[in-house]
């Protein structure tokens, strides 16, 4: 199939999504509700089989030319099987971004999501542990949102370079110059 | 180490005991096998066969408790900032750190824009020698050894216990309880 | 039978977990009921750099994000770029064909040497400290010609938006040409003291294995993927820069240990590495025989080996793109997304490792506890890729 009779398939299969051109890319943005449902179709229907996940992220579109303020979550699905691909988008609110999980459907979705949630703040409902995963669990902030504000310290341990020098046991390092 | 006299009989030789122990200390540096990024595949080639430090009493160690030297070889975060500080807390003494690279000493590429990078590992442990580079070449790392050994010569042992680290207010949280923490 | 479980800690610092990889390990005896991973010790946050650096200025963290094969994180990121700047007309580049061929040869040198690695700490994590020492030395071999060709034995910084940083030295094709020589009398030694060794392969025989669909579901990619028996490989199957008139093999796994082995264990994966190894041999002396002879300007479509890409940095189309590569741990693709400004909007960069990583606390349950290094070794899980 090439990509545009791919397009068409795909959106017979998810009539609610909206194909988006954008630059050399291209993805279909489907209303955050609908996700639920339509991943299952997508991996299912034995026109497209997409039996991979192969990434899951999203990015903050605050102040982007040209985009409205919220959180932007993609999944990019493959087909072993057919040797296509497609980009799936949605658009959330930034105030308490929400979107269903897909970790049930592909397994490898279940870190991607805690990435996503740790990163950006994104809730997945229906994820069965939703922790952070890169950063400790009391870090505060989500990191690749557009206003986050850099740590002053964490833990006591000043971020900067600030000549902040653990100080060593005196007795433990003598003067130089005994010998 | 000390001179030998001729008066003396076959076998005797005379010397300070310090002087002793560093000689024995400085050829039989052990470090323990502390990779985290980048400078830690050099620091693997570099106890590989062309630079083969063994050679220098070097063996990697697998556990703190059996090594006198930590080599931070790569990048420090946050997360991994109280780790570092419990396994320099487990080496004995008397324990030395190298910095390895450019990460280690102050961050490095990460430095400013990283936010989850701590800038210099020397906020958590002592360092004794530091190792510019990005990484260093294994002949830099052998050289800052070389420079430690130096240090290490100059140890001295008896009559010096050591007393409880002194701890950066706050760094300790994850270290259970040191005399130092209210 | 069954007894009280312990919790055994493994890691952040232990040397068989290739890096700052915490496992939290759950044991019944002898056998693993259930392991937590615990990743991020190493998460130095290279994707939020991206976007407060420009665009050209990011190709030294891509060296960052796979230190073992840091040339073909470079080719993964300049060909991201390079398809956004293709968009528009006016800010395509002509990569030179020298360019591409020099990319390729030394992205599967630096898959050699990254393999190189994989089945040297997979050795050592199984007890056999030799084999590892034959592999570094092997390393060294490439990092030197790699030292003659930009300076950096680790993280090369090598290839550039438009083409590559500097033409090879003079030289370099029989400096290549020889130590492919000698690898390919290395490996003999290498199989015959590992590979064919009754021990490691007992060791690995039928260990963990993963199904295709299984594999397909978790994502798996490259030498993990085509252990399990499946077939795809990107340079064979989407081919990029000059891969497509490359005549490229894709090795699987098919029980290699024998009357015990099964499809997709760990000594298929580890078998495989081997094979590719060997088959990036062959595409590097192919590489060798179509490479344009230099020309005199930087820039020359056919013998150059930069096109300038300033100009068109500063105002690249707006829009996204994904690539996809095939690097030594499997797919590394690159979202980048542009405003047309100076630096990108979001960079996001997928790895092989990821899914590998993802997939311990589903694999491991059920081993004996000391398959769980060979395990993680036969995975090949490198931990800055996880982390980035
Ligand atoms: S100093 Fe450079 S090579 Fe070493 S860990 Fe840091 S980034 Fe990697």
């Amino acid at each position: 199939m090439d990509a545009d009779a791919l397009l068409a398939a795909v959106q017979r299969t998810v009539p609610e999504a909206v194909a988006v051109a954008a630059g050399p890319g291209r993805y279909l943005l489907v209303p955050a509700a609908a996700v639920d449902g339509l991943m299952l179709r997508l991996r299912d229907e034995t026109e497209l089989a997409f039996a991979s996940l192969m990434d899951l992220t999203g990015w903050d579109l605050l102040g982007m030319p040209g985009a409205e303020p919220g959180i932007a979550v993609g999944w990019w699905l493959e087909s072993p099987r057919h040797r296509h691909q497609v980009a799936i988008r949605v658009h959330l609110p930034r105030e308490a971004p929400a979107v269903a999980s897909v970790a049930a459907l592909w397994p490898v979705a279940g870190w991607w999501e805690r990435e996503v949630y740790d990163l950006l703040g994104v809730h997945f409902s229906g994820h069965p542990d939703l922790r952070r995963l890169l950063l400790p669990e009391d870090w505060e902030g989500h990191p690749l949102r557009k206003d986050y504000a850099y740590p002053v310290a964490y833990r006591g341990v000043a971020h900067a370079r600030d000549g902040q020098r653990f100080a060593a046991p005196p007795a433990a390092k003598p003067k130089p110059g005994g010998a | 180490m000390g001179g030998t006299d001729p008066d003396l009989p076959d076998g005797v030789h005379l010397t300070a005991v310090d002087d002793l122990f560093a000689w024995g200390k400085e050829h039989s540096l052990f470090y323990l096998l502390f990779a985290t990024a980048c400078c830690g595949i050099e620091l693997m080639q570099t106890g590989g066969p062309r630079y083969d430090v063994d050679r220098l009493g070097m063996i990697p160690r697998a556990t703190p408790r059996q090594a006198d030297l930590m080599i931070i070889a790569g990048t420090i975060t946050h997360k991994m900032a109280s780790r570092v500080r419990t396994l320099w807390e487990q080496m004995t003494e008397p324990r030395w750190v190298v910095s390895m690279g450019a990460c280690a000493n102050s961050g490095g590429p990460f430095s400013k824009a990283s936010y989850s990078v701590l800038n210099g590992v020397d906020k958590v442990i002592p360092v004794d020698v530091y190792i510019p580079g990005c990484p260093p070449r294994p002949e830099a790392l052998i050289d800052g050894v070389m420079v430690l050994r130096e240090r290490v010569r100059r140890y001295r042992t008896l009559g010096l216990r050591d007393r409880d680290p002194q701890v950066i207010a706050g760094a300790d949280d994850d270290f259970g309880t040191h005399p130092g923490k209210a | 039978m069954s007894g009280e479980r312990m919790i055994l800690n493994m890691g952040p610092h232990h040397p068989a977990t290739h890096g700052v990889l915490r496992l939290e390990v759950e044991t019944d005896g002898e056998v693993v009921a259930a392991v937590r991973p615990d990743i991020g010790y190493l998460h130095r946050s290279i994707e939020k750099i991206g976007e407060r650096v420009e665009w050209a200025q990011f190709v030294p963290y891509t060296d960052r994000v796979d230190y073992v094969c840091a040339m073909n994180a470079n080719h993964a990121y300049v060909l991201a770029v390079e398809a956004l700047l293709a968009h528009d007309p006016a800010t395509r580049l002509a990569i030179p064909r020298r360019a591409e061929a020099i990319r390729v040869l030394v992205a599967e040198l630096n898959r050699i040497s990254s393999h190189l690695i994989a089945v040297g700490a997979m050795a050592m994590d199984i007890g056999a400290y030799t084999p590892f020492l034959h592999a570094i030395a092997q390393r060294e071999a490439v990092n030197d010609l790699f030292e003659r060709l930009c300076g950096q034995r680790l993280t090369y910084n090598y290839m550039t938006v438009g083409g590559v940083a500097f033409d090879l030295h003079a030289g370099a094709e029989e400096q290549i040409a020889a130590f492919l020589g000698e690898l390919e009398r290395e490996m003999v030694r290498f199989n015959r003291l590992v590979t064919a060794n009754a021990i490691f392969r007992e060791r690995c025989a039928g260990v963990a294995v993963v199904g295709a669909a299984e594999a397909v579901a978790w994502g798996l990619s490259g030498p993990n993927l085509r252990g399990s028996g499946v077939a795809m490989d990107l340079r064979r199957d989407a081919p990029y820069g000059i891969y497509g008139e490359l005549d490229v093999q894709v090795p699987v796994g098919e029980a290699y240990a024998g009357a015990r082995g099964r499809v997709g264990d760990c000594y298929d994966r580890y078998v495989v590495r081997l094979l590719e190894i060997l088959e990036s041999v062959r595409l590097i002396r192919a590489v060798l025989g179509l490479l344009p002879p230099p020309a005199a300007k930087a820039d020359d479509p056919v013998g150059g080996f930069q096109a300038d890409a300033t100009k068109a940095l500063r105002a690249p189309p707006a829009g996204e793109v994904r690539v996809r590569t095939e690097a030594p741990r499997g797919e590394m693709a690159y979202i980048l997304v542009s405003t047309g400004g100076r630096q990108p909007w979001r960079v996001r960069v997928r790895t092989g490792s990821f899914t590998a990583c993802a997939m311990l606390g589903h694999l491991l349950p059920g081993v004996f506890l000391a398959d769980v290094v060979a395990i993680i070794g036969s995975l090949d899980i490198v931990l800055p890729e996880v982390d980035r």
